[in-house]
C-alpha cells in the first residue's frame, strides 16, 4: 500500500516538476487518470445528493451514517475471517459498513422519537459511540495476524492514491446511479425538501422519499469512504452544496453548481496532492473544496459578501442623495412663501445652510453635491446650489413621501413628533407606489402634490 | 373516559354535527368521533361535524385549540387515536386528488431556491406523475392560478423576495392549480395586507360559486360573519358548529374562548404527569 499521500509523481528539479504537472493535467498517467477521474465523479455525485440533504436540513445525517459505518467494517472483517473467508473482500466489508451505518441512522431516529432526546444529543451520542466502537474493533483486528495487513484504517482517512481500476468502476457506477435517481425523482425530492407536509397531503410517502434520499447518502458515503475516508466524505456532501447556495436562487442551478464545485474541488485537490509530496489526498480534496466555499462566500453572485456589500453601499448612496435633494427642497420651501414654489425650482440655497439641516460632515456634503451635479440633479454656483428640473421633480416626490409617512406616524401610530423625522427617514426610501397611494388616502383622504410638513403644523393636542 | 366527557358537548359519536345533515348531496367532509393525541396527550376530543357542499366554513378557536391538528388529521398527516373521516362519502386516500391543502405560511423555509412559478407547479406534480418533467401546459396552468390570485407578474420572482401576503397568495395558487373540490386552509388570512385579504376572499367566493368547499382556519372573529357561511367553534372539542347566524353567538364564543376547559386541562396534565412517571 502506498499510503494516504499521493506519491505517484516523484519530482526532483523544477523542469521535471513542470513535466510532471503537464503529465498530470493531461491525465497521461494511468494512475493519476484513475484517481482524478474517480474522485471528480464522486465529488459531482456528492454535490448533487448533498444539495438535497442540505435543503432538507439533514446535512448531519450523512455525518452520523458515515461514522457509524466503521464498526460494520470491523465486524464484517472479523466475521468473514473467522468463518474462513477473505476478510478483505470489498463487497463483504461494504455490506457490513452499510448495515451498521443504517443501524446508526435508525438509532438516531429511535433516540429522538422514543426517548425524546434532543436531536443534537442523539447525533452526538450515536456518532461518537459507533465511531469509538469501530476504533476499538480496529485495534483488536490490528493485533490479529490476519488483520494486520487488512488496511482497514485506509477507510478512515481514505486511500485516494491507491484507488484501483475496480474502485474507479465502483465509483463510476455508484455516481451514475445516484445522478440518475436524482434526475428521475428531481421534482419529488424538491417538493419533499421544500414542503414535506404538502408533499404528504398530495399522497407522497415521506418514508419512501426520505428513504431514497438516505439511501443516496449511504451510497455516496460507501463509495467515498475508499477515496477520501469515512470522516471526510461528509464534507463532500455538505461543502459544495453550501457553496452553491451563494451563487443561485434556482434549484436546478443549485444542483448543477454544487456538482461542479464538488467536481472541481476533487479535481484540484487530487492534483495538488499529486504535485506536493506527503499531502494526504483526502484532506487536500476537502481543503480545495473549502477554498471554493470561501470564494463562493465572498464572490457568489446571488448572496456573496462582496456583492452584498456593494449593493448595501449603493443603497446608502441613494439614501444620502435623497436626503440631499429633500434638504435642498425644504430649504427652497422656506425661502419662498410657503409651499407655493411650484415651478420655481431655481431658488439658490447656501451650502452652509444645508450643513445645518442635517448632521453631515462638510466633505460628505461636498461629495454629495458634486455627485448630484454630475447626475444633473442640482446646479452648483459658487457656495450655492439650486435644483435642476429633474432634481426638482425627484425632490418634490421624496419630500411628499417623507411627509406622508411622518403624518401617518403621528396620526395613526401615536409617535411623538420629535421621533417622527428619524423614523420617517428610514422608511421613506422603501415606500412602494401602492403604499404611497394608500398613505395619501389614509392621511389626507385625497391625492395631493406635496403634503405639508407636520413640523410646521400646530402641535396635535 | 366517556363519562368524563364535558356536559357541553353537543354531539354523540354516531351523530355527526348539524350542518345540513339531511341534504341529499354528498357532504365534502364528515368527521365522527375524532380523537387525536400527541405523545398520549389528547389534543382533540370526540370531534364531530359535517360540512355542506359549496360553502365557506371557518374554523375558529383559541391558540392550542387543535385547529391545525384537525386539518392535519383530516389529511392523514398525523395518526388519529379514534374516529372516522369521510371525504365525499369516501376514504381520504381514495379522494385525495379532490382535496387541496394550504399549509401555514410559516411551515416552510422561504429561502428555498425556487421561484413562485415553481412552487405553484408543485400543485400539479401528482397529475404530472413520477418521472415526467414539468411541461409547458403545466406552467400555463400554474400561470392561470397565479392570475386568479393576482400575482401573475411575480411568477419568476424568487420566493425569498416575497412579502407575507405574496407568500400566502403563492400557497393559495398552488392549491388552486390542483383544481380540487374541497380545500383545507391553515390561516390563509393571518398577517396579510388588506389587498391580499380582499384578493383571497374574492377568490374563496369565486370558488364557492364553482361549487367548491373551503374549510378555513380563521383568527379574526370580526370578519367571520362577513366572510363565511358556517363556522366550527373548536377548543379541543367542538363547542358548536353550524350556520354563522345560528352558531356564532356571544354565548358560544364565551364557551370557546372564555374560561379554560378545566376538566380537559386537568385530564391532559394528569396524563402528562403519568407519562413522566412511566
Amino acid at each position: 500500500m502506498i499510503g494516504p499521500s499521493v506519491a505517484w509523481v516523484a519530482t526532483e528539479t523544477s523542469e521535471e516538476w513542470l513535466v510532471a504537472l503537464w503529465r498530470l493535467l493531461t491525465l497521461a498517467d494511468y494512475n493519476s487518470r484513475v484517481v482524478i477521474l474517480g474522485t471528480a465523479l464522486l465529488g459531482c455525485a456528492a454535490g448533487v445528493v448533498g444539495s438535497f440533504t442540505l435543503l432538507r436540513k439533514r446535512a448531519l445525517v450523512g455525518d452520523a451514517i458515515s461514522h457509524a459505518m466503521l464498526p460494520g467494517l470491523g465486524i464484517a472483517f472479523l466475521a468473514a475471517t473467522l468463518s474462513g473467508g477473505d476478510g478483505r473482500s470489498l463487497p463483504i466489508l461494504l455490506t457490513g459498513a452499510t448495515i451498521s451505518g443504517l443501524i446508526g441512522a435508525a438509532a438516531i431516529l429511535g433516540l429522538r422519537s422514543t426517548w425524546r432526546l434532543s436531536e443534537d444529543a442523539a447525533f452526538g451520542i450515536v456518532l461518537s459511540v459507533f465511531f469509538g466502537a469501530g476504533v476499538a474493533l480496529l485495534g483488536v483486528i490490528q493485533s490479529l495476524e490476519a488483520g494486520h495487513a487488512a488496511g482497514l484504517e485506509g477507510f478512515i482517512y481514505g486511500k485516494t492514491a491507491s484507488l484501483s481500476w475496480t474502485d474507479l468502476m465502483a465509483i463510476i457506477s455508484a455516481a451514475a446511479v445516484a445522478l440518475l435517481l436524482c434526475a428521475m425523482y428531481f421534482k419529488e425530492l424538491a417538493l419533499l425538501c421544500f414542503d414535506q407536509a404538502y408533499a404528504e397531503s398530495q399522497g407522497y410517502s415521506k418514508w419512501w422519499l426520505d428513504g431514497l434520499l438516505m439511501s443516496l447518502v449511504v451510497g455516496i458515503a460507501i463509495t467515498g469512504m475508499q477515496a477520501v475516508g469515512l470522516i471526510l466524505v461528509i464534507a463532500l456532501l455538505i461543502i459544495p452544496a453550501a457553496a452553491a447556495r451563494f451563487w443561485t436562487h434556482r434549484l436546478s442551478r443549485q444542483v448543477l453548481i454544487s456538482a461542479g464545485i464538488g467536481m472541481a474541488g476533487c479535481f484540484g485537490g487530487g492534483m495538488a496532492s499529486a504535485l506536493l509530496p506527503n499531502l494526504p489526498a483526502g484532506a487536500v480534496i476537502i481543503l480545495a473544496c473549502a477554498i471554493l466555499f470561501l470564494f463562493s462566500l465572498m464572490f457568489g453572485s446571488a448572496q456573496g459578501m462582496v456583492w452584498r456589500a456593494i449593493r448595501r453601499w449603493q443603497w446608502q448612496q441613494i439614501m444620502l442623495r435623497q436626503h440631499l435633494l429633500r434638504a435642498v427642497y425644504e430649504q427652497a420651501e422656506t425661502k419662498t412663501s410657503g409651499p407655493e414654489i411650484a415651478g420655481d425650482f431655481e431658488v439658490r440655497i447656501d451650502v452652509a445652510d444645508l450643513m445645518i439641516s442635517r448632521s453631515w460632515s462638510k466633505p460628505l456634503l461636498e461629495r454629495l453635491v458634486d455627485d448630484a451635479q454630475r447626475e444633473g440633479l442640482v446646479t452648483r454656483i459658487g457656495f450655492q446650489v439650486a435644483l435642476s428640473r429633474s432634481g426638482w421633480v425627484q425632490a418634490k416626490r421624496l419630500t411628499h413621501q417623507h411627509r406622508l409617512w411622518e403624518m401617518y406616524l403621528i396620526t395613526h401610530a401615536d409617535v411623538a413628533l420629535q421621533q417622527v423625522d428619524r423614523l420617517a427617514d428610514d422608511i421613506e426610501h422603501v415606500l412602494e407606489p401602492s403604499i404611497i397611494h394608500e398613505l395619501e388616502q389614509l392621511v389626507q383622504g385625497r391625492t395631493v402634490e406635496v403634503a405639508k410638513s407636520p413640523h410646521q403644523l400646530p402641535e396635535p393636542s | 373516559m366517556v363519562s368524563d366527557r364535558p356536559a357541553t358537548s353537543p354531539h354523540s359519536a354516531s351523530n355527526p354535527g348539524d350542518l345540513g345533515a339531511n341534504r341529499p348531496m354528498l357532504s365534502p367532509l364528515q368527521v365522527w368521533d375524532l380523537t387525536v393525541a400527541y405523545q398520549r396527550t389528547p389534543v382533540l376530543w370526540d370531534v364531530a361535524f359535517q360540512v355542506e357542499p359549496a360553502s365557506l366554513v371557518a374554523v375558529v378557536g383559541p391558540n392550542g385549540a387543535g385547529k391545525s391538528t384537525l386539518l392535519r388529521a383530516i389529511l392523514n398527516l398525523i395518526p388519529r387515536t379514534s374516529g372516522k373521516i369521510q371525504i365525499f362519502g369516501d376514504e381520504f386516500s381514495a379522494q385525495r386528488r379532490r382535496v387541496g391543502y394550504v399549509p401555514q405560511r410559516e411551515s416552510v423555509d422561504w429561502d428555498f431556491p425556487v421561484s413562485v412559478l415553481d412552487v405553484v407547479t408543485m400543485g400539479l406534480y401528482r397529475e404530472i406523475g413520477w418521472l415526467w418533467p414539468v411541461r409547458k401546459q403545466h406552467r400555463a396552468r400554474a400561470m392561470e392560478a397565479l392570475n386568479q390570485v393576482g400575482i401573475a407578474d411575480l411568477a419568476h420572482r424568487q420566493i425569498s423576495h416575497l412579502s407575507g401576503g405574496q407568500q400566502q397568495r403563492t400557497f393559495l395558487a398552488r392549491a388552486l392549480a390542483q383544481n380540487a373540490d374541497l380545500y383545507l386552509m391553515d390561516e390563509p388570512l393571518a398577517a396579510v395586507d388588506a389587498a391580499t385579504e380582499l384578493a383571497i376572499i374574492q377568490q374563496l367566493r369565486a370558488m364557492k360559486q364553482q361549487g367548491k368547499t373551503c374549510v378555513v382556519i380563521h383568527h379574526d372573529l370580526q370578519t367571520v360573519p362577513e366572510y363565511f357561511d358556517s363556522v366550527l367553534l373548536l377548543n379541543m372539542r367542538v363547542v358548536a358548529s353550524g350556520p354563522v347566524a345560528e352558531v356564532f353567538t356571544p354565548e358560544n364564543l364565551q364557551k370557546t374562548y372564555g374560561g379554560r376547559l378545566t376538566l380537559l386541562d386537568e385530564v391532559s396534565s394528569a396524563m402528562r404527569r403519568q407519562e413522566k412517571l412511566l
